[in-house]
């Protein structure tokens, strides 16, 4: 199945194989990881604007030695699971298909805009989730905020360069 | 016992443990790592309006996704509930420069003075929460991605793209860091 660059699927975590609704079971595997994911971003503090400001000032390597060392540990699992042409538990070949990189246009002007929010809010999408957990409850208003931002772009996308 | 679970963890342990989400979520069921997403799936479910860009069966596409969503949502809550009270030890450096801003409050896990309701109305709350939530929204969906989909899983997949958007990222943020925060913050 192929998808134009410009559809929703692209976006991130979407996979380009086709999908069907997961098993109760598999739901609530992810509900776990899900879980695990709210608790490790919390402990690690990078949910804290805090610590986005410290980075974005270069005043420790904390979230550097976070970012790095999480992309060092992913990079070597998708090789290792490249490489051993192992199944998921679905059973489904694992595929990590690239995304198009067509003009580059939508990656450097929409990471620039995201990176614009980052330092404002101090989080990213999965920390404003987070932060609302953390008795942040304000980033609610964040997070309707970013649907508000998310279905604008869905609007004006067609008159946009990518 | 678990005192441990509930402090503040180190970078080489928070930093890999964030990477292992990527092979998790690839071998449950071959998906992809990446929240942003999450907000395409949200506005397909229940946004109002016809657009087509949101008319995919978000069910199959993303339903996995936002089941993990609630769980980090639940994981904060469960992270902030289950432990003692934690201040965010920032350098000394990054103290002193928020304190020239006017932030005076490090007990939270954001600035008490601007991350509340009643500060939402302010110019300082309005365009932190409300502003920054809209860039964030909008960017991510700009640039097919966020922090973990294209920092993470895509770098991680060795994606040119996601470098482009990561050296994005931080072009924004550092333009938001020096250029912005600072008439914000002073409350121009």
């Amino acid at each position: 199945m192929t998808t134009p660059s410009t559809s929703a699927f692209d976006g991130c975590g979407a996979s380009s194989s086709e999908q069907q609704v997961p098993r109760p079971a598999f739901l609530s595997v992810y509900l776990l990881l899900g879980i695990a994911f709210g608790f490790v971003l919390s402990r690690s503090e990078v949910i804290s604007w805090f610590r986005i400001q410290e980075m974005f000032r270069f005043q420790s390597f904390r979230m550097y030695g976070i970012i790095g060392s999480a992309v060092v540990t992913a990079a070597a699992s998708v090789a290792l699971i490249k490489r051993s042409g192992i199944k998921s538990v679905a059973g489904e070949r694992i595929t990590t298909p690239a995304k198009p990189l067509g003009s580059g246009i939508r990656y450097a002007a929409g990471g620039t805009i995201f990176g614009l929010g980052w330092a404002l809010t101090g989080a990213c999408p999965g920390p404003l989730f987070a932060l609302i957990g953390n008795g942040v409850t304000v980033m609610i208003a964040g997070v309707a905020s970013a649907l508000a931002g998310t279905w604008a772009y869905g609007w004006v996308h067609i008159r946009l360069p990518h | 016992m678990t005192a441990w679970l509930f402090r503040e963890w180190p970078w080489y342990v928070a930093g890999p443990l964030i990477g292992l989400f990527v092979p998790a979520l690839l071998l449950v069921g071959n998906q992809v790592f990446g929240i942003s997403a999450n907000l395409s799936h949200l506005c397909a479910a229940f946004a109002p309006g016809k657009l087509e860009f949101f008319r995919y069966d978000w069910r199959k596409v993303g339903l996995w996704n936002l089941v993990f969503l609630a769980g980090v949502l639940i994981g904060g809550f469960l992270a902030f509930h289950g432990g003692p009270p934690q201040t965010i030890a920032i350098s000394a450096d990054t103290r002193a420069a928020l304190g020239r801003l006017g932030i005076h409050d490090f007990s939270g896990v954001a600035p008490r003075e601007i991350f509340t309701w009643h500060a939402l109305l302010t110019v300082r709350g309005f365009v932190l929460v409300v502003v920054g939530g809209f860039l964030v929204g909008f960017g991510t969906a700009y640039a097919a991605g966020c922090t973990s989909g294209h920092a993470i899983s895509g770098l991680a997949n060795l994606e040119l793209p996601s470098l482009i958007a990561v050296l994005g990222f931080f072009a924004g943020g550092l333009a938001a860091t020096y250029f912005i925060l600072p008439f914000v913050l002073r409350g121009l």
